[in-house]
């Protein structure tokens, strides 16, 4: 891309790079002007869950019966081993089992 | 309640945030394989990947990229970054307490490498007594190498090898799971959870794109943190 439009294709970069970088500075930044008491707190600290479970609903959704295999996989791998490599290779060995089979 | 770290890191702690990151380096070379597709030189692929950073902003933006670059449609290719990446900005909130005592001169250029990973796993380090920075950055470093390098394998295997068939699109999900267990303290903590679930499902469904990953966290950490114990 960057032979056939060099200035657009910087212009993308540059606009791509803040756009992110906004995000990822700007609610750190706007926080920092509120002193956090209990609720905003409380909210906060509920957040990271939140974020894995509105992440992985849609994708379980769409992944259908291999999606969900696998999650359950890697849940039953961590729950049983705790050890985050063996949650790895247990959700992708069970979704490659399962396409293997035709589902 | 999360305690904030020390403003001072060390390479110890670096070196172990790395360690904690290797799981997820199978399931990064995703972008590379799209760029390609698309007829993207590699070098063009290194520099998205090295600059801007950002997963799955880049693989949406490249995989619908523009015959011509105007101005209507770099306008969309920013308003379509902003939104996927909408979730940095609750979880830059989520990280001032952990990081709220480092200097802006660290805080402000580490915020650039920031991805879900190493806030996940700092979170985790800091709930079992960890207080060093350094492991953070290490983490997120370790993101920025493996996501910059595998976009190279990632290009050049293009089409040959199927990430659906050995199951590569799953290892993101399942690092998650990994960290959801983490994060369980109880039903009544987690009360946010389904809520976001539901919320991100029905996002999707009602407007498609990519609103649903925010909506549903939103709705999740509210419900989380309005609920009584």
């Amino acid at each position: 891309m960057s032979e056939r439009d060099p200035l657009g294709w910087i212009a993308v970069i540059a606009a791509m790079t803040l756009t992110v970088y906004i995000t990822r500075a700007g609610g750190f930044w706007l926080i920092g002007r509120f002193t956090i008491g209990p609720r905003l707190r409380k909210m906060l600290d509920a957040l990271p869950g939140a974020i894995i479970a509105a992440t992985i609903a849609p994708l379980m959704i769409h992944g259908g019966i291999s999606a969900i295999a696998a999650v359950a996989a890697a849940l039953l791998a961590v729950v049983t081993i705790r050890n985050d490599f063996a949650a790895v290779v247990a959700g992708v060995g069970v979704a490659a089992l399962v396409r293997a089979a035709g589902f | 309640m999360t305690a904030a770290l020390k403003p001072h890191w060390t390479c110890g702690a670096f070196r172990e945030g790395v360690i904690a990151t290797l799981p997820l380096m199978p399931g990064l070379f995703a972008f590379g394989t799209v760029a390609a597709r698309k007829g993207f030189s590699l070098l063009d692929a290194l520099t998205m990947s090295g600059i801007v950073f950002s997963g799955v902003a880049q693989i949406i933006v490249v995989d619908a990229w523009p015959e011509q670059l105007t101005v209507t449609s770099m306008f969309a290719i920013v308003v379509a970054t902003f939104v996927i990446c909408s979730r940095f900005l609750l979880i830059g909130a989520a990280m001032r307490p952990l990081l709220g005592k480092l200097p802006a001169a660290q805080v402000y250029p580490f915020l650039h490498f920031m991805v879900e990973p190493p806030w996940l796993l700092g979170l985790r380090y800091e709930r079992n007594g960890g207080r060093d920075p350094g492991f953070i950055f290490g983490s997120a470093a370790a993101c920025w190498v493996v996501w910059v390098v595998s976009t190279a394998p990632g290009f050049w295997l293009g089409s040959s090898v199927d990430p659906y068939r050995f199951g590569l699109d799953m290892v993101m999900p399942a690092f998650f799971t990994a960290m959801l267990v983490s994060l369980w303290q109880g039903p009544r903590k987690a009360i946010g959870w389904p809520v976001a679930a539901m919320v991100a499902v029905a996002a999707d469904w009602l407007f498609g794109g990519f609103w649903y990953a925010v909506l549903g966290a939103l709705a999740g950490s509210i419900v989380g943190g309005l609920a009584d114990e």
